[in-house]
């Protein structure tokens, strides 16, 4: 899915052919580093409104690859300084827009990478957060009303982050909102109550549990085998049934089962193939599907799920909040996972 | 890409604000991205000029109807741009527009961007200022069938909150319905459908029809995995929620005559195995006995033949209800 409203034109072709075996290391950094560095101005303007999910994807891709210094520190953390809402203390995602949940933790992730967070008004942030929070538990987007199950993910991954969770908000709310969106078919969970399982949401909830430590919530043998059903003969995962395989979806199926302790259910071996077969060999990068175009949204989920997998060369990345898993350990935080069964 | 992505949009006649007189007493502001930015940026021309008044209107408040007119230019530029569409709205609300006029013009704009959260946020708050649903199932029809993507999220997101907002739920059914006919693998049509017979209540007359229901929709595709989960959903809502598999015996029957006939499907399969373990842990049978040594059986036929990639998880499944039920019997003696 698209989390962001980001679609990247996609062109059928491509050459991601029998070569596409092993890891493109270096053609990757080089994609990551430059992105955005190109003369690419359409794209550059219309992805303005995400720019702060962006940095997170780059520089937590090129941190797994042990590559961060590549990017300049200092510009980064001046960059999402401006961005901080000097009146609400969100964080929008390029100046001139207005502040959102979604990019406050992509602005708060980036300065954990940077351990950074002394640089910011971290209260104002929790202040933001907390003021999202409806009487249903659910959270608001904004101040403008969306609510869905990604901004429980946000608001409870933001606070996890500042070591404010149980002291700010109503957990025991927010845990009871994002439950009336379990589905009982399927197990799965949707945006919101009644709507459709989704591997999206069901990583933002499954993530949700794993930081709220209430995992035992969660119908593990039965939400589990729903999101192995995911897996189709390519190896590749989808996001709902009869949809077609996804870089992202891969990411958001294999971080859930290993949350639940269940990544073995599925099998590796197809799913790094696929993962790999969606690199772009010449430009680095990955697409969403083998022979599309990449983005780098894409790239830090492909990386990612390589690191979940063990491959070699990249560090571990924790599955919960998708960062590197020495920055989570640094932090002292540790959500909650599952032991396999 | 480039200039040529405007071009769509913006046709060969544009005149450039620059170059408009009743734009003449407003200074463009351009973006402020550092004397060092992590990017070189060279917005198209027409991009940049557009987000510069933008910026300008909304730095001073200017809520008229050539701000209006700017946010209609900027959004077909970027539809995504959630700031702007915010603007709008207060542009809206200070200028007592006319808001039917602001749905039919959504109406066009979703067409063109139906996977977009913000033309969606949009229209809600749209139709809650108008309090008129009326015209909400339409659009939702449009997007799901008429333009071909009957799993859009956004559109049955949107669908659902008319409904359950406004009470619709009378003619759902029928649609639902169609959709599953047309495609009976359509996961989001049984999430609807589950929706529906949710809120209408699951007394035992609703339960036996919606199994009735998708039992026939088996025997026609029998490999279907959302009928499968709809039907385990439904089974499941008997005796106000605790009802087990066993409790419908009619539609173990069917199925296992299903499997008799040689049909091997996963989910077929899978339920049936539920259906045995269940009987077993409610039986509270010892782990070697024959109704345990079914579920093992079925289990290694599914990991070794009919749903290989999954293996792993149906060697969990076995060697799950062993151990449940060498505790259940171990703790009597």
């Amino acid at each position: 899915m698209d989390f962001t409203t980001f679609v990247k034109p996609t062109n059928g072709g491509g050459d991601a052919e029998a070569s596409n075996k092993s890891l493109q290391f270096w053609k990757h950094v080089e994609y990551i580093e430059n992105h955005g560095k190109q003369e690419d101005d359409y794209e550059y303007c219309m992805t303005e409104f995400l720019r702060m999910s962006g940095i997170y994807w780059g520089t937590t891709a090129l941190d797994i690859m042990g590559q961060l210094d590549r990017l300049e520190r200092k510009f980064i953390i001046d960059f999402v300084k401006r961005c901080q809402c000097p009146t609400t203390g969100g964080f929008a995602p390029c100046e001139g827009h207005d502040p959102h949940l979604l990019y406050t933790l992509s602005a708060v992730q980036i300065l954990c990478t940077y351990d950074a967070l002394d640089e910011i008004d971290c209260e104002a942030v929790v202040r933001f957060v907390v003021g999202l929070q409806q009487p249903d538990g659910s959270f608001f987007g904004d101040k403008w009303g969306e609510v869905d199950t990604r901004f429980s993910f946000c608001a409870v991954a933001t606070l996890t982050l500042l070591q404010r969770l149980e002291q700010s908000i109503d957990v025991e709310k927010a845990v009871k909102f994002v439950l009336s969106c379990c589905n009982q078919t399927d197990g799965g969970f949707g945006s919101k109550p009644g709507a459709e399982s989704h591997a999206g949401l069901i990583y933002c909830c499954v993530g949700f549990f794993s930081l709220t430590n209430r995992l035992h919530l969660v119908d593990v043998d039965k939400l589990g085998w729903w999101l192995c059903e995911r897996q189709l003969p390519s190896g590749g995962l989808n996001g709902r049934p009869e949809k077609l395989p996804d870089v992202c979806y891969s990411w958001w199926v294999l971080a859930s089962l290993t949350i639940m302790g269940r990544l073995h259910w599925i099998s590796s071996e197809k799913l790094q193939q696929f993962i790999l077969s969606c690199q772009d060999l010449e430009t680095g990068g990955f697409s969403d599907r083998t022979g599309n175009m990449p983005d780098i949204f894409h790239t830090l989920f492909g990386i990612g799920g390589l690191s979940l997998l063990g491959h070699s060369g990249l560090k571990p990345i924790n599955p919960t909040l998708c960062m590197p898993q020495y920055i989570i350990d640094r932090l002292d935080i540790k959500p909650q996972i599952l032991a396999r069964s | 890409m480039g200039d040529s992505s405007d071009e769509e949009y913006l046709g060969a006649d544009w005149l450039p604000y620059s170059e408009r007189p009743e734009w003449k007493d407003v200074e463009p502001l351009a973006q402020d991205d550092g004397d060092h930015p992590v990017v070189s940026i060279a917005y198209s021309q027409k991009f940049r000029e557009v987000f510069d008044y933008m910026r300008a209107i909304i730095a001073r408040g200017e809520k008229s109807q050539r701000a209006l007119d700017l946010t209609t230019d900027a959004l077909r530029l970027n539809p995504a741009n959630y700031t702007v569409w915010q603007y709008r709205r207060d542009v809206l609300r200070e200028l007592k527009a006319d808001l039917n006029d602001e749905l039919e013009y959504l109406s066009e704009v979703i067409g063109q961007n139906s996977k977009n959260y913000q033309v969606w946020h949009h229209r809600r708050v749209i139709v809650e200022m108008l309090n008129d649903p009326s015209n909400e199932l339409e659009l939702t029809e449009n997007a799901l069938v008429n333009d071909g993507d009957a799993k859009n999220y956004h559109a049955w997101q949107h669908r659902q909150w008319a409904i359950r907002s406004f009470n619709l739920y009378d003619d759902e059914l029928t649609f639902v319905d169609r959709l599953i006919c047309e495609d009976q693998r359509n996961n989001s049509a049984w999430n609807q459908r589950f929706f529906v017979i949710k809120h209408l209540g699951f007394t035992p007359e609703v339960i036996r029809r919606e199994l009735d229901y998708t039992m026939n929709r088996i025997r026609i595709i029998k490999n279907n995995e959302s009928a499968w989960n709809y039907l385990v959903g439904v089974m499941r809502q008997g005796d106000s929620g605790s009802a087990n598999l066993n409790s419908y015996p009619e539609v173990v029957a069917v199925v296992e005559e299903l499997y008799q006939a040689g049909n091997r499907s996963p989910y077929l399969v899978a339920f049936l195995i539920d259906v045995y373990q269940e009987q077993a842990l409610h039986l509270k049978a010892s782990p070697d006995d024959q109704l345990a040594r079914k579920v093992y059986g079925l289990c290694e036929d599914m990991a070794g033949k009919h749903d290989v990639i999954r293996r792993k998880y149906w060697q969990y499944v076995a060697t799950h209800l062993k151990n449940q039920l060498s505790k259940a019997t171990g703790g009597e003696q």
